[in-house]
């Protein structure tokens, strides 16, 4: 909402700077974004035409001598409008302005134009920048002051306001004014809005009905007859340009200017285009048509409220007007509407069309309808003043709730304490409000009844009051207190502690984390093997943009996606992790979301320098790290062949914690590798489930095992076992005997010196008791029986025997 | 063998530290060693020799040749330390290495900079007494916007531009949504809680915007929640001022300006003056010269959201607040792009 000092001032007194005025509008909720200075015109004067004659060798132009106070200059001027007497804005040579030709702003040239010489300019408003009109000049009204500068007379400043959804009276320069007014101690001159009526009943110039007051609350209609369409004058024109609308005529500027003034949005229909003149409010038929003034052709529906006359719709209410009721140049005779539309009903016709009006931006927001015949009498009272004619006698006003009391609110002391936590006397809450334009009535000690103006419509609850008075009196007034209710019980979330431990679990372990958009496509699935055609993605109805429509049922594209991002910048160890949600459709319900943890390892083992290089990160790096990060996490894992699609079918297995699956880890497929556009480097890939870590982690508190105060024995086996026995198998048969501490594989060999199909695996076993000192003989007993237990269930046997 | 005499033991003894003068490596000091003091060294004989004089002369130069012996020895000694020295000294220089040159790398892990905000956020409201709850990302359109006094069709909804999921239910309504603010949550946790409460909800959210230097689609919101009998305002500006002092310094003060979120009233948001430019600098580009950054936006939760709980809104009253953390981090760390966050570039995040 730009808001012109110039214009705020004819309603209020502003004594301080537009700076400090726009700091203190934003510390009481009406936020000002920028201040825009209007001028910088110099070299211009306000100039008096003097004469106009035609120009000796031109046709098109004419030669003007223009009085500006102190001298007489001659001046070419091309517009068609220049008259003699005229009051004009005058530059004379090196004035700073834009230049229509260049397009850029220039210091004014001395000329001579088709042999004449031209002592300075008559500017446009485009020359000024005081909006987009080139065609003619711009007429000063006739008081304007001969020979003072063009800054002096016509410089301005506005506000631009950046008003919240709740604010509707900010939309208004009145509502502003009541602002100012209660943040400075001044008071508001609200405008006259009489006027002299003619002697014609409007009921015999126009029969107006309502058919569905529940969408249109209050209609209230004027008529002016012999009006004469043209261009409004200057000081209308202006203030509408400078608080950023186009003038367009005289009538239509005037409803600009009454629903900038007061709120009120205004339409004017041309009276005899409607049909045996006549106005009815009432629902679209279905399947009637409507051509828009935005040169559309709207189809209607019961939903959309009409203002039709006798046959068809001629706009839709507090929308849009059609254009077989537009005021034209010949227009003489006007119906001026002025009416309150249904809120909800004016917001969905706006977003069905996709019309966003200034009218359908105030109307959606619950205009009072004590506002309507305010604006009716202001708008009618004006097109009067700048377009002539005769006001019928009397208005229409249709309302249903003609009755209805002003709304008051009460509020109290007691509740100000209890929301706000400061003492403050009624009698201040109440010259606040007071200055806000609500009267206030006491009622018992401590409490009041305020009656809520026409112009606000967002004070509904003792609340709404209290936030009133504590906006205006600042909020540095209020006390500073810490909390001293009681400290609710704290239960906190396994799953979030969870997932912070996981996460330093993870970074502790050299992994870094990333955070990645949770939408993703169809075909990123697809790449990765990740695609169920039959239980889709989760889809979001207005997408950003092609590549983010599904809500990710994985986590894997979007790793694998920002490994590729970082491959193209950097050459360097790769480890990534994130821990984040996988979205898993159900029907008519919420989706499941499943907190995961996954992470890729890939490139170069370590960072490249002039170190020797150690070669590239593989399955049993990937695995070391989780290892070590679950370790953290206090989780024991062990380890299973299996096979998933994004994986290498040899290389991949399954995290298993006791009997629970916790997920998988596993070398990326190749061919996922090259439909992604990877580097052909081994990719390792691990995804947990964090509810499945949530119950290990319950059972596994506690775990503390006293150290051992008697030595440890330590024997080393080498076990011919089948090549594809898995060497974890080996390793839990040796790790289950209560005697045996630690077992760690030391050796791997397949070759010549032992059987083709078979490999060896070299083990130390460290045995140990809590109790005692083994003897040789308990270990080698016990090693015997671990030999047989092998030997029977995997079929190992030792090595050279 | 020759008489030893006085001249003699000094002569020998002049000559061997004159030798010894001479040598700067080890194995020339054992040859000298053995040329004077080993068992058949000159010094030795001489020495030796003395058993046959007589006992006043014995006596005589029995205290000389001691006294030669003993010197001898201490230089040797002395000599000995040096060479060692000197030889350790050439050992370093030649074990010398360019300590300028890089570290062999050992991988550090990092948090993402939202998570570590996000942490630093959320601890400063535990340690005064709130707890972590988390929701939902997809929600119903009844928590997200309905039970927060935004109905449909309030000019307010336009505050949240939504991502809508492609999903009607047996009405023909779209009721799904990407959550547009942690908010909702306060619904969540009132209708399953009675007061008193206090909570932080930290998580993603998201709408339907262009990205820009300062808007992402994707975002973190951490939305706090307090509701008993007898919170007021003043309340919600010591817990806020609190906050800020903990994130941004103790000597940050703060300021309250009228702000409108339709589920608060009053509502307010919070700026914490520059600590950048101390309202100093005109073209700081932190706070563009105004002395102050808004932080976020806060206020008294309004009846009509606690009595769509079922709260008595005549015995409870509390507030909420929410904070952008990418916001904060940015302001903390002077990053000047949000679209960086969650592009997830290593060369940004390996800064954190
Ligand atoms: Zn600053």
């Amino acid at each position: 909402m730009r808001v012109p000092l110039s214009w705020l001032k004819e309603y209020v007194d502003v004594e301080m700077s537009a700076q400090e005025l726009a700091h203190r509008l934003t510390m009481a909720g009406v936020e000002a974004g920028d201040v825009i200075e209007l001028g910088g015109w110099t070299g211009c004067y306000v100039g008096h035409v003097l004469s106009v004659e035609q120009h000796p060798n031109a046709d098109r132009l004419s030669l003007c001598r223009v009085d500006i106070g102190s001298e007489q200059m001659q001046v070419v001027c091309g517009a068609p409008n220049v008259a003699a007497g005229q009051k004009i804005c005058f530059a004379k040579v090196g004035a700073y302005l834009y230049n229509t030709h260049s397009e850029k702003h220039e210091n004014l040239k001395p000329a001579r134009i088709r042999g004449v010489v031209s002592e300075g300019m008559i500017c446009s408003e485009l020359e000024l920048g005081l909006g987009d009109g080139h065609e003619g000049i711009v007429v000063l009204p006739d008081d304007a002051p001969i020979g003072v500068t063009l800054d002096s007379y016509l410089g301005d400043t506005v506000i631009d306001l950046e008003v919240t959804a709740n604010r509707l009276d900010c939309f208004s320069i009145l509502g502003v004014a009541h602002e100012v007014a209660a943040i400075t101690g001044k008071t508001v001159r609200e405008p006259d809005i009489s006027y002299q009526e003619g002697n014609t009943p409007i009921a015999e110039l126009a029969t107006v009905s309502v058919a569905d007051p529940d969408l249109c609350p209050r209609y209230t209609a004027s008529v002016i007859q012999g009006i004469k369409i043209g261009d409004s004058p200057q000081w209308l024109q202006d203030r509408l340009t400078k608080a950023g609308l186009r003038p367009i005529n005289n009538v239509v500027d005037v409803t600009n200017y009454v629903m900038l003034e007061f709120n009120q949005p205004l339409h004017a229909f041309d009276l005899d285009k409607l049909r045996d003149h006549t106005i009815i409010v009432r629902r679209a038929r279905p399947g009637e048509v409507l051509d828009t003034l935005d040169g559309a052709g709207r189809i209607l529906n019961p939903d959309v409220l009409v203002i039709a006359d006798s046959h068809d719709p001629v706009g839709i209410g507090g929308v849009i007007g059609g254009a077989n009721s537009e005021i034209g140049p010949d227009t003489t005779n006007v119906l001026l509407e002025s009416a309150t539309f249904d809120n909800y009903n004016n917001r969905q016709t706006a977003e069905t069309f996709r019309l966003r009006t200034d009218a359908t931006q105030r109307f959606e927001k619950g205009l009072r309808p004590e506002l309507a015949p305010i604006g009716l009498r202001r708008a009618t009272q004006l097109i009067q003043q700048v377009s002539g004619g005769e006001i019928a006698q009397g208005i229409v006003d249709i309302y249903q709730g003609r009755d209805a009391p002003h709304p008051t609110v009460p509020l109290s002391l007691k509740r100000l304490k209890q929301v706000l936590g400061m003492e403050l006397d009624i009698e201040k809450a109440a010259q606040v409000l007071q200055s806000l334009g609500i009267q206030t009535k006491p009622t018992e000690p401590g409490s009041l009844n305020a009656t809520i103006p026409y112009w606000r419509n967002d004070i509904n609850i003792e609340e709404d009051l209290i936030e009133e008075v504590v906006r205006i009196i600042g909020y540095d007034e209020v006390p500073t207190t810490m909390l001293s209710t009681p400290i609710p019980n704290h239960h906190p979330s396994p799953m979030t502690e969870l997932k912070w431990r996981v996460r330093e679990a993870m970074a502790a372990a050299g992994l870094q984390e990333t955070i990645s958009y949770p939408l993703v496509s169809l075909e990123s699935l697809e790449k990765v093997n990740q695609l169920d055609q039959e239980n889709l993605p989760l889809h979001v109805a207005n997408p950003m943009s092609v590549g983010q429509e599904y809500l990710r049922p994985t986590l894997r594209a979007s790793l694998l996606q920002t490994l590729l991002y970082n491959q193209e910048h950097m050459d360097a160890p790769f480890r990534l992790f994130e821990v984040g949600r996988a979205f898993l459709p159900r029907k008519d319900e919420l989706p499941v979301e499943q907190e995961i943890a996954a992470g890729v390892v890939s490139g170069l083992r370590s960072e490249p320098s002039w170190l020797e290089q150690d070669g590239y990160l593989d399955f049993f790096d990937a695995k070391g790290i989780l290892s070590s990060a679950l370790e953290r996490l206090g989780v024991t894992t062990s380890y299973q062949p299996t096979e998933d699609p994004t994986c290498h079918p040899g290389r991949c297995a399954r995290i298993i914690a006791g009997d629970t699956e916790l997920g998988i880890i596993g070398e990326v497929h190749p061919e996922v590798l090259a439909r992604l556009d990877l580097k052909p480097l081994p990719v390792v890939l691990f995804e947990l489930q964090l509810e499945q870590i949530l119950k290990v982690t319950r059972h596994s508190r506690d775990s503390f095992r006293p150290l051992s105060r008697f030595p440890a024995a330590t024997r080393d086996l080498a076990l011919i076992v089948a090549a594809d026995l898995p060497a974890g198998k080996v390793q839990e048969i040796l790790g289950r005997h209560r005697l045996v501490e630690n077992v760690e594989l030391f050796d791997v060999y397949t070759g010549d010196n032992i059987p083709a199909g078979t490999r060896s695996l070299a083990w130390h076993v460290y045995f140990q008791s809590q109790e005692r000192t083994l003897t040789n003989e308990e270990v080698n007993r016990t090693l015997e029986g671990l030999l047989r237990a092998l030997e029977r269930e995997v079929g190992a046997t030792l090595r050279g025997s | 063998m020759t008489q030893p005499s006085a001249q003699s033991i000094e002569q020998l003894t002049q000559q061997a530290t004159q030798e010894l003068d001479r040598i700067n490596d080890l194995e020339s000091l054992d040859q000298w060693r053995i040329s004077y003091l080993g068992r058949r060294g000159s010094l030795t004989n001489v020495l030796r020799g003395l058993s046959q004089l007589d006992l006043e002369q014995r006596r005589e130069l029995g205290a000389l040749g001691n006294q030669s012996k003993n010197l001898l020895d201490e230089r040797l000694a002395q000599k000995t330390q040096e060479i060692d020295q000197a030889q350790q000294v050439q050992a370093f220089a030649r074990d010398r290495i360019d300590v300028t040159m890089l570290g062999r790398p050992t991988p550090i892990g990092r948090l993402h900079p939202t998570t570590q905000i996000v942490k630093e956020i959320t601890d400063a409201f535990v340690s005064m007494g709130f707890s972590i709850v988390e929701g939902p990302e997809v929600e119903w359109d009844h928590y997200n916007f309905e039970m927060l006094n935004i109905p449909e069709g309030h000019p307010a909804r336009d505050m949240w531009n939504s991502m809508w999921i492609d999903y009607r239910n047996e009405a023909g309504q779209q009721p799904m949504l990407l959550r547009t603010h942690t908010s909702p949550m306060q619904a969540r946790v009132m209708e399953n809680t009675q007061p008193p409460i206090r909570v932080v909800v930290p998580g993603k959210c998201y709408r339907y915007e262009a990205t820009d230097a300062t808007h992402e689609w994707h975002f973190y919101q951490i939305e706090g929640l307090a509701v008993d009998e007898g919170i007021t305002f003043a309340d919600l500006k010591g817990t806020l001022y609190e906050f800020a002092r903990r994130l941004f310094g103790e000597e940050r003060k703060v300021r309250f300006r009228c702000d409108y979120f339709p589920f608060v009233e009053p509502g307010v948001d919070m700026s914490i003056d520059c600590f950048a430019c101390q309202g100093g600098d005109n073209r700081c580009r932190i706070c563009r010269g105004s002395g102050w950054i808004e932080i976020m936006g806060a206020g008294m939760v309004h009846p009509k959201v606690l009595a769509s709980v079922g709260y008595d809104t005549e015995k409870y009253t509390g507030f909420a607040f929410g904070i952008g953390p990418e916001r904060v981090a940015m302001l903390k760390y002077g990053i000047d792009d949000i679209r960086h966050f969650y592009t997830n570039d290593l060369r940004f995040l390996r800064q954190f």
